[in-house]
């Protein structure tokens, strides 16, 4: 059997920082599985630019920014081995994966981080009524088959869901000579970036119908048109306002969930918001010495924020190897009223940040950091909305002060 | 005054763009001076950077990411797109590398985002 101190799987934004940041931490046999043929993960196919940033200083395209994470670590001893999927993980640190180079096989590692990226919602997910023809897609799938392939998945189209890869195909499909007619968000807000609605809709005179949805799919073999509806406060769709368009496909970009099958099977508690595991200020999930990062804990908006993570648990994973990490108390995180999620659900008593998002759009609001009655620190916010990730920094002293239950709550500001 | 989100980063900053006699009075609302160069642009005259693929052979994968050399004139980009789309280039590829010079004469050239070795 292979033994590794080390095994990462997932060779995209997440897993490469990770593997770096551990390896410049002293950690020199680290693996990284990778199930694609070649290793950036989801940045292979978001070909656009506008990354990198906060990490590199520099505006890159996707591929272009996995370049440099592999180029980064062709300087050092991690192995990345492509081609191989991980059928199981145990909680004694046992991987079974099969590859066409090695077969099936074993491997031991001391440590393992999940970085396996987070998958799309699909039409099943969200229960559009109407008939099942060619042409439903999501927007990921489409961006695949158009980006790295070749393939044009259609010519005339909607898009339901405003989130960024929803615009960004928006854009791309239009580039390449398709028609989209529209852009349908179920919301009152946009999900997607302000500069992304401007760029890729905008731009091109595409209309984005806000409290809109898909009520019916039409066609046989292909789709032929669809059906769009206003709906109300509750998101029920109001009776007269049904719009129809001619179109030939259907793109879905209604939400992305961390892909965790592999963790959840290894015993890992899940977190019913996050859909990924819960996680304690290092990474590390409810399983001695299994840490998770990137798209696989929560679903981010930058990719610099992923490497920042898989970055952290990268660091952690070789302080865990090097038994350098002292264990103390332990403070849970609560999110209230509209905060949606906080990260890490677990802490300890050590400089580190929360990261946070709220459920429904705020302006000028305040963050509140509460243990019992006690509040241990305000922040005042402008706006906060749903789809940008925000973050506040706690010290070891706040935490000092801290019961063994620290609130996360936002009201609207008052002096 | 007009109100512009830039585009130029993910951040997105809101603008206020003061213009007067088709000339850019005053900017502000910008945190970095790129949202300058945006605002000035997009009052005068919009560019905008192209991300697009072109055929590879002998690659991995089919498609070889590719960018504009520079932002191009935004009236400009269908005309670019079509001449992105008749260029075919063979693996290996390395990225940065130029794979067409002056886009439909202009100043700007296409280059690869990935390296693609021949598999």
């Amino acid at each position: 059997m292979r033994k590794h101190e080390l095994v990462i799987i997932g060779a995209g934004a997440a897993g490469l920082s990770c593997a770096l940041a551990s390896y410049h931490a002293g950690i020199k046999d680290i693996l990284i599985l990778e199930k694609e043929e070649d290793a950036g993960g989801i940045l292979n196919q978001c070909i656009h630019t506008g990354f990198g940033l906060h990490t590199f200083k520099e505006e890159l395209s996707g591929p272009a920014y996995a370049q440099r994470c592999i180029d980064l670590l062709s300087k050092t001893s991690v192995q990345i081995q492509c081609s191989t999927m991980v059928l199981s993980v145990t909680k004694e640190k046992q991987l079974v994966c099969s590859s066409s180079q090695y077969g099936l096989e074993t491997i031991q590692a001391k440590a393992i981080v999940f970085a396996t990226g987070c998958r799309e919602r699909s039409r099943g997910a969200i229960q559009i009524p109407g008939s099942r023809p060619a042409g439903v897609l999501t927007a990921g799938a489409a961006q695949r088959y158009l980006n790295l392939d070749g393939w044009m998945c259609g010519k005339k189209v909607i898009i339901l869901g405003s989130g960024d890869i929803g615009l960004i195909m928006a854009r791309r499909m239009t580039l390449e000579g398709a028609k989209v007619v529209a852009v349908a968000e179920l919301m009152p807000y946009s999900n997607g970036l302000p500069r992304n609605i401007k760029q890729c809709l905008d731009d091109f005179d595409i209309p984005l119908y806000l409290s809109h949805t898909i009520v019916k799919i039409e066609g046989k073999d292909r789709v032929s048109g669809v059906v769009l509806s206003q709906v109300d406060e509750h998101l029920q769709p109001i009776s007269g306002s049904e719009k129809h368009f001619d179109v030939d496909t259907v793109l879905l970009s209604v939400g992305l969930i961390p892909e965790n099958t592999l963790l959840e099977q290894a015993g890992a508690q899940l977190h019913p918001k996050t859909r990924g595991p819960v996680v304690d200020e290092r990474c590390m999930t409810s399983l001695d010495g299994i840490f998770a990062c990137g798209n696989s804990l929560h679903v981010h908006d930058l990719v610099d924020f992923v490497f920042a993570e898989g970055q952290r648990a990268g660091y952690a994973a070789a302080e865990y190897l090097k038994k350098t990490y002292m264990d103390c108390n332990v403070i849970m995180v609560r999110p209230e009223g509209n905060i949606s999620y906080v990260l890490p659900q677990k802490l300890h008593t050590s400089d580190t940040k929360l990261l946070y998002r709220v459920k429904t759009p705020m302006k000028n609001a305040e963050l509140i950091l509460m243990s019992k009655d006690k509040v241990l620190k305000r922040v005042r916010k402008v706006s906060l909305i749903p789809s940008i990730m925000e973050e506040i920094a706690v010290t070891k002293e706040l935490l000092q002060d801290c019961d063994e239950e620290l609130i996360v709550e936002v009201k609207p500001w008052k002096n | 005054m007009e109100e512009l989100i830039c585009i130029t980063c993910p951040k997105g900053c809101t603008l206020q763009v003061e213009v007067e006699q088709g000339k850019v009075k005053s900017i502000t609302g910008n945190s970095c001076p790129r949202g300058i160069v945006y605002a000035e642009n997009e009052i005068l005259h919009p560019m905008r950077m192209i991300t697009s693929t072109v055929r590879i052979d002998g690659a991995s994968i089919a498609r070889c990411p590719v960018m504009t050399s520079k932002p191009v004139p935004k009236e400009k980009i269908f005309d670019i797109m079509h001449e992105i789309e008749q260029i075919r280039v063979n693996a290996p590829v390395q990225m940065n590398q130029i794979l067409k010079e002056n886009l439909c004469g202009l100043d700007i050239h296409l280059i690869a985002t990935r390296t693609l070795n021949k598999k």
